[in-house]
């Protein structure tokens, strides 16, 4: 579904680069985990994907398609495949929670009334319903990072791209937010999330790609947060515990456990 | 859906940036009245000229009894006149001429009662009146070649060229044309980098909204064609305010008062300027919609 071949971005000739010869390959209904420090390049890896940006070098392919071969004109194109989720939410203030939501199909051409059937069922799916007339500010943070993931997939896109979408969220709510992700996974969509959040990590046991100064230095496919790489520290147990007792319903992937590749 | 939301988005621009746009309208109102001044100028200069081209323009006036002129003995006399006639209409000179026509002394009294008053013409006489030859030019710039073969002939008194007394006023209306189109360069300048600046601005206030459409996929019609019709839009109201002062300047200024205080040429009349209102709203809209294209394609891309 996204694959990075030998990809570099560099911002600036003279500071390192931003992704440093990425090989990479995501597969279709598959959730990622993207983790690493502040600067590590997971941002540039999503704005790599939507053609926000295009690679110094290498290829991204996005969706069976060339990225850096895709005219301008098309770009609009490939973004109705992607749905995207930020820390900061990006909900539209005057609008409300309905509006924010049908904003993303009214600007793609829907008609009138695919878009009065299709915003309620997304509504109901993220665990909003009844909540189409409220005001973003009258939501709570989990409640408006909801919205902003009931606008990522109404219009069904194949990829959905979550930048750090616990940042800004308390442990209790975070871990619903990944839950509604994992249930959007679970329904084909595949899930790329970067995070710093070692807890929901640690909880789902899903694949995890570590960058470090714009290099992949762990691909697991069903690691954890904590790594080599990273100065150990006692794991807050009781979170772990209380977190992971629910996640691991879901079938882990056959996959060779562990293996560093680079 | 897609119309009615660009139209939503539309009224959402202008409102928010409502002096933004009311100083848009107000510049390329200025600027296209001075494009539309300047442009009835021209149409005056070349409705002066035409009513006067058209006429007869050369006068070789003939020596008279009382002629105190070098080339005059006496009056002139038919030998004389009859050597103008044949020179007038014998190549080359007759090349050049479209029309001749003899004046007589009685013709050119009856003329000369026409606007002279009662008491004047009471001290005049037919044969104190030059005869003439009224001359029409093929080209009515070519008025040299006559006046230097008649110009000292036997007979001749004096050659006037009538379009003279006419190049202070093509002077000064081309004087004036000058004037307006540079004022309108400059406001049209002005006006471009208003809009380019609006846009900007108007990019800015609403970054939220165009990065959530970037996201999701809108194309760059449904991106960009609410800024590009908020430029088109204002241009047009100036257009239109444009068009209205015009109409207001020639309907009471030049209609209603020049043409009763001279009237001896053709004047511009609103007519001309209704031939004129659609070029500037054209222009307007153009040079807008460029201005807005460069300003989008930095600001607001896909």
């Amino acid at each position: 579904m996204i694959r990075f071949d030998d990809v570099t971005k560099t911002y600036d000739r003279t500071a390192r680069p931003a992704l440093d010869g990425i090989d990479l390959e995501v597969s279709r209904g598959e959730f990622v985990f993207l983790v690493g420090a502040s600067g590590s390049g997971k941002s540039t890896f999503l704005r790599l994907v939507l053609k926000e940006d295009v690679p110094t070098s290498g290829a991204v392919h996005v969706a069976g398609k060339d990225v850096r071969r895709l005219s301008s004109w098309k770009v609009p194109h490939l973004r109705r495949q992607i749905g995207v989720v930020f820390q900061d939410f990006r909900l539209l203030p005057g609008k409300t929670v309905f509006q924010n939501v049908a904003f993303a199909l009214q600007v793609i051409g829907r008609s009138r009334s695919s878009i009065s059937t299709a915003v309620p069922e997304v509504l109901e799916l993220v665990g909003l319903q009844g909540k189409g007339e409220r005001l973003p500010h009258e939501l709570s943070g989990g409640e408006q990072q909801r919205v902003a993931i009931a606008r990522a997939i109404v219009n069904s896109p194949a990829i959905l791209l979550a930048d750090e979408p616990t940042g800004n969220l308390d442990p209790t709510t975070s871990l619903g937010i990944t839950r509604l992700l994992e249930r959007i996974n679970g329904r084909g969509t595949t899930v790329v999330m970067a995070t710093h959040d070692d807890d929901i990590v640690d909880s789902l046991r899903k694949r995890v790609v570590e960058l470090v100064d714009g290099k992949v230095v762990r691909d697991e496919h069903q690691g954890g947060y904590l790594t080599g790489t990273i100065p150990v520290v006692p794991a807050p147990g009781t979170s772990v515990d209380h977190v992971g007792a629910g996640s691991l319903d879901v079938p882990a992937e056959a996959a060779p456990g562990g293996g560093t590749t680079s | 859906m897609r119309f009615q939301f660009i139209l939503s988005e539309i009224a959402i621009g202008l409102r928010r940036n409502l002096s933004m746009t009311v100083s848009v309208v107000l510049v390329t109102f200025v600027s296209l009245t001075f494009v539309g001044a300047g442009a009835l100028l021209q149409q005056q200069v070349s409705a002066m000229k035409g009513t006067w081209y058209d006429s007869v323009r050369i006068s070789i006036f003939l020596c008279t009894q009382d002629s105190q002129s070098a080339s005059c003995s006496g009056a002139a006399t038919e030998a004389n006149k009859d050597a103008i006639a044949t020179a007038l209409e014998t190549p080359p000179l007759s090349d050049y001429v479209s029309e001749v026509r003899f004046e007589s002394q009685d013709e050119a009294f009856e003329e000369f009662q026409t606007f002279a008053d009662d008491g004047l013409s009471a001290y005049v006489t037919p044969d104190q009146l030059p005869e003439s030859f009224r001359v029409g030019l093929v080209d009515p710039e070519r008025f040299q070649v006559i006046q230097e073969s008649f110009s000292g002939s036997p007979g001749v008194e004096e050659v006037v060229d009538q379009g003279e007394v006419l190049e202070p006023f093509f002077a000064v209306l081309n004087a004036l044309t000058a004037v307006s189109l540079v004022l309108a360069g400059v406001m049209l300048v002005a006006a471009v980098l208003l809009i380019g600046t609006t846009i900007r601005l108007a990019a800015f206030n609403r970054r939220r909204e165009t990065g959530i459409m970037r996201l999701v996929g809108a194309s760059s019609v449904v991106l960009q064609l609410p800024f590009l019709l908020e430029g088109v839009i204002a241009v047009s109201l100036g257009a239109a305010l444009a068009s209205a002062a015009l109409l207001l300047a020639v309907q009471y200024g030049v209609t209603e008062w020049l043409a009763l205080q001279v009237t001896s040429f053709d004047y511009v009349s609103t007519t001309d300027v209704w031939v004129t209102v659609p070029f500037l709203f054209l222009g307007g809209v153009l040079l807008a919609a460029v201005a807005s294209l460069v300003s989008l394609s930095r600001y607001l891309k896909v």
